[in-house]
């Protein structure tokens, strides 16, 4: 086994794990790269189909590009989608700041959609390479009746025993993708043959390394066309992947903030 | 694209452990930015925070990315740093040094595959330095790496370095660890990090990195004898399919293996799998999902293996102990024990020895304290498939967990335990009838059926309705019932609460024993304490159901079918449940069954329903005749 098979067999032992003991269970698919991994992941664990359904947090502010792949993908990979609202933004946390508080608008979607399917486990597609915060995850992250993340709590987790406390108002946040780092996620999409949204590749010397709203995401300087070329580009990069995320850079613990609170 | 960029050997984790100050964080930010391992927004990152905060550039600010760890100045939590030295991977685990977060870096530590134990040269080893290398002991760290930090403060001088050098072998020592290396460093500096030390001419040994670079690749699992447990059975289309991790060894279509608890065996017909090349053989490591012929169907938690390869089998098992509750461990407490897939009710039989610390001697003791390390025996209420825990596997160890499903210890196991001259020798014996056999001859499994509630909620009217109900669909079931109970077998007993304990006990007991051959009990007992309810379910395991017969106390007063709370209203009766006694609701029954509203009949068809859906299996499982 390379490095490859060893991450795609762990992460469908976790998804197994899950779909065994978390009942009801869905898969955030935000339409990006490594959620799109995790779909088929999913199908990879079961044989072909996914067994719970996918959830789309809808903030209505993504690329045009995006709807239509999940409108095509929800019917090719014969998805049960479930789709949710955001609030508006003057709802939201006003001490945060702008771009994180117009990201926090998703994590409020979340929450209400948490509640409506009375979710005991959510399925996130987050890595700890991504971001330092999210680093410190556990693989089943449980979640309080507030969403919130208490990170100096967290129960120990080893030899693949996940934590799964039943109790009235947690929910499991499962993360199948937490030891995968940027570019196993691409070296996987090519040796598998995953579908992904274009705008992932180079038109006019521009492409999004990371997909969010349009209004906080932007692309960087690259000619990668390729899911090959991206690879060789990520060897040599040394920026960080979210550096396009704008809720990331405003001061140094927005994005902390953000998670505590529920953010993925 | 060429072939060696898609293919890599995993990554290699390595753990960072040592006492709090002794320059852990210093020397992950080191090493990763002396090999070049850092992003560019990273180094920036650093530079800024360490200037906002009035210091010069401190490389442990890298880690403690969270605002609450640096306003703290300790790592709260194990981080998993990827870590790239030439072409090898690594993944570095960087475990907190503040003593009361053990679970964190157990967390982190579990799965390396070797060590860097971090020691302040100048201060020699700590409280933690012992503990941390204690830890390493018991998970199984095969590999050793003693940095021997802040040589600086020593001034690189190599006779004081190596009397500090020597106390910590001797600790080493004590705990049967070889260590492969002590590397005289200074994190700060980058003495002896990535590069070679100028002040210290007379090391000859490698540095930390070339250290790295020598620790071996994880070692093959797969020529191991087969170790497949179950991690769930599906239904797919028309085809049941067996999903698992291998754990040890491999499996071959054709092959015959031994299920587990059955104990009957099946041949592997097919490797079934989704957008891969199809396969007829699959190794440790993979998880796979299989198909069975004949179609048994094996439960969540079996270990598959082959007829001539059996693993220990008993029903006592010693083993070490990493206790993570706040609250001391004693003699007599149950547990879960999860086993990779498998869970077992257990119960602490002894507490064999317990690690004092200060010196890493053992000691006699009646309980092993928050964080601390023991060896104990464990008493299961069945037989347990196991392997002894071996540095490099992934089996073998166990973790308790407690009845909210909260990990409490981790538990490499030892082996079978010998009965100690004194303690009390019960050897019950197995039937060589399986519970499988008997559940496949009847069609259903047995179970047991818990009706607690108040007096007159209807325990025993619906039970012996369900009963009947039962009977029609040639379901084995039978009937406890308080009074009758309490009228035979428990007719020494009164109502004070180690009386109703010790009928609880008695009446759980009576059914675990119809339920072993393969009987469904539905037990209709008050049962007011959820302390005794909880030593019902230890004490029956497996296949334990309980049921909250609900109606609420104005409605039970008016029933009054025994005209017992007349009795106790004139006080003729005390200690009764409801009116001087304490009723403990059911916080998560598995059944609620409210019995206000509707007739005996429609509660009774719910009951029944629910019965039979636990224990009837699913068709094509019955034995062919």
């Amino acid at each position: 086994m390379d490095d490859l098979d060893q991450l795609e067999a762990q992460s469908i032992y976790i998804l197994r794990e899950a779909y065994r003991k978390l009942k009801p269970l869905a898969m955030l698919w935000s339409l990006g790269k490594d959620s799109n991994v995790m779909v088929w992941l999913a199908r990879k664990a079961f044989l072909g189909r996914v067994p719970f359904p996918v959830m789309h947090v809808d903030t209505g502010k993504k690329f045009p590009e995006m709807y239509r792949f999940r409108d095509e993908y929800t019917r090719k990979w014969e998805l049960e989608l479930l789709l949710g609202d955001c609030p508006p933004v003057e709802e939201i946390d006003p001490t945060l700041p702008p771009a994180a508080r117009s990201a926090a608008r998703k994590t409020a979607g979340l929450a209400t959609m948490i509640e409506k399917y009375k979710l005991e486990g959510v399925i996130a597609g987050i890595r700890r390479d991504e971001q330092a915060t999210r680093a410190k995850e556990r693989v089943f992250s449980p979640r309080g009746s507030s969403h919130k993340w208490d990170v100096r709590n967290q129960p120990p987790e080893f030899w693949d025993q996940y934590a799964t406390p039943h109790e009235e108002g947690v929910h499991i946040r499962v993360h199948p993708l937490l030891s995968w780092r940027e570019i196993d996620i691409w070296r996987y999409i090519e040796r598998e043959g995953i579908p992904l949204v274009d705008l992932y590749f180079s038109r006019n010397g521009k492409r999004y390394r990371s997909l969010g709203d349009q209004d906080i995401t932007s692309p960087i300087e690259s000619d990668a066309a390729t899911v090959a070329e991206v690879i060789a580009e990520l060897q040599t990069t040394r920026t960080s992947e979210r550096a396009g995320r704008a809720m990331d850079h405003e001061s140094e613990d927005a994005f902390e903030r953000l998670r505590v609170a529920g953010y993925l | 694209m060429s072939n060696d960029i898609l293919r890599q050997d995993a990554a290699t984790p390595i753990v960072i452990v040592g006492h709090v100050d002794h320059g852990k964080s210093t020397l992950i930010g080191r090493l990763l930015h002396d090999t070049d391992n850092l992003p560019e927004g990273r180094v920036a990152q650093i530079i800024e925070s360490s200037r906002k905060r009035g210091l010069k550039v401190e490389w442990s600010f890298l880690l403690d990315s969270l605002q609450i760890e640096r306003d703290q100045g300790v790592t709260v939590d194990s981080t998993r740093i990827p870590f790239l030295l030439g072409n090898r991977q690594f993944v570095i685990v960087d475990a907190p040094g503040h003593r009361q977060f053990l679970r964190n870096m157990i967390t982190g530590a579990a799965d390396a595959e070797a060590a860097v134990l971090v020691v302040d040269a100048a201060e020699g080893a700590q409280e933690q330095t012992r503990r941390h290398a204690m830890l390493l002991r018991l998970i199984g760290i095969r590999h050793v790496i003693v940095l021997m930090n802040k040589v600086d403060l020593l001034d690189y001088d190599e006779q004081k370095i190596a009397a500090s050098e020597q106390s910590v072998a001797e600790l080493l020592k004590q705990l049967e660890i070889e260590p492969s290396l002590f590397i005289p460093a200074s994190a700060r500096e980058g003495d002896n990090i990535a590069s070679r030390s100028p002040q210290m001419a007379w090391y000859k040994g490698p540095t930390l990195t070339e250290a790295l670079a020598l620790v071996p690749s994880p070692a093959g699992r797969a020529d191991l004898p087969l170790r497949l447990p179950v991690q769930d059975v599906y239904r797919f289309d028309s085809k049941r399919v067996v999903a698992g991790r291998i754990e040890r060894g491999r499996i071959t279509v054709g092959d015959t293996l031994v299920i587990g608890t059955h104990g009957t065996t099946a041949r592997v017909a097919s490797i079934e799998s989704w957008h891969t090349a199809p396969q007829i053989s699959a190794v440790a490591g993979q998880s796979v999902a299989i198909t069975l012929e004949p179609d048994v169907i094996p439960d969540r938690g079996d270990l598959l293996h082959r007829p001539e390869e059996a693993p220990i089998r008993t029903a006592r098992i010693r083993s070490r102990l990493f206790w993570l509750r706040q609250e001391p461990l004693r003699v007599g407490e149950s547990f879960r024990l999860r086993l990779a897939t498998a869970e077992h009710q257990v119960t602490i039989a002894s507490i064999d020895s317990v690690v004092r610390l200060d010196d890493l001697t053992e000691h006699a003791s009646d309980h092993v304290p928050p964080e601390g390390f023991a060896e104990i025996t464990l008493a299961a209420s069945e037989s347990i498939l196991f392997d002894a825990f071996t540095p490099g596997t992934t089996d073998g160890r166990g973790v308790l967990v407690d009845r909210h499903q909260r990990i409490v210890g981790g538990a490499p196991l030892i082996g079978p335990a010998d009965i100690a001259s004194g303690t009390k020798a019960i050897h019950p014996t197995d039937s060589t009838v399986s519970l499988w056999d008997r559940a496949q001859a009847r069609g259903h499994r047995g179970g047991v059926f818990w009706m607690t509630g108040l007096p007159g909620a209807g325990k025993s009217t619906i039970a012996r309705a369900a009963e009947s109900r039962l009977f029609g669909q040639k379901i084995d079931v039978s009937v406890l019932d308080g009074d009758t109970l309490r009228a035979g077998l428990c007719a020494d007993l009164g109502f004070s609460e180690a009386d109703r304990t010790e009928n609880v006990r008695r009446a759980a007991a009576v059914a675990r024993i119809l339920a072993e051959t393969g009987q469904v009990v539905l037990v209709a007992l008050i049962s007011p304490r959820a302390a005794d309810r909880e030593l019902a379910r230890q004490v029956v395991g497996e296949g334990f159901h309980e049921i909250f017969v609900d109606a609420d106390q104005a409605t039970c007063e008016a029933r009054d079918p025994k005209g017992l709370y007349q009795a106790a209203r004139a006080g003729r009766i005390t200690g009764f449940t409801g009116i001087d006694a304490p009723y403990d609701t059911p916080a998560s029954p598995d059944l609620h069954l409210p019995t206000g509203t509707g007739s005996v009949g429609e509660v009774a068809d719910r009951l029944a329903a629910y019965v039979a859906d636990s224990v009837v299996l699913a068709e094509g499982t019955r034995r062919r005749s």
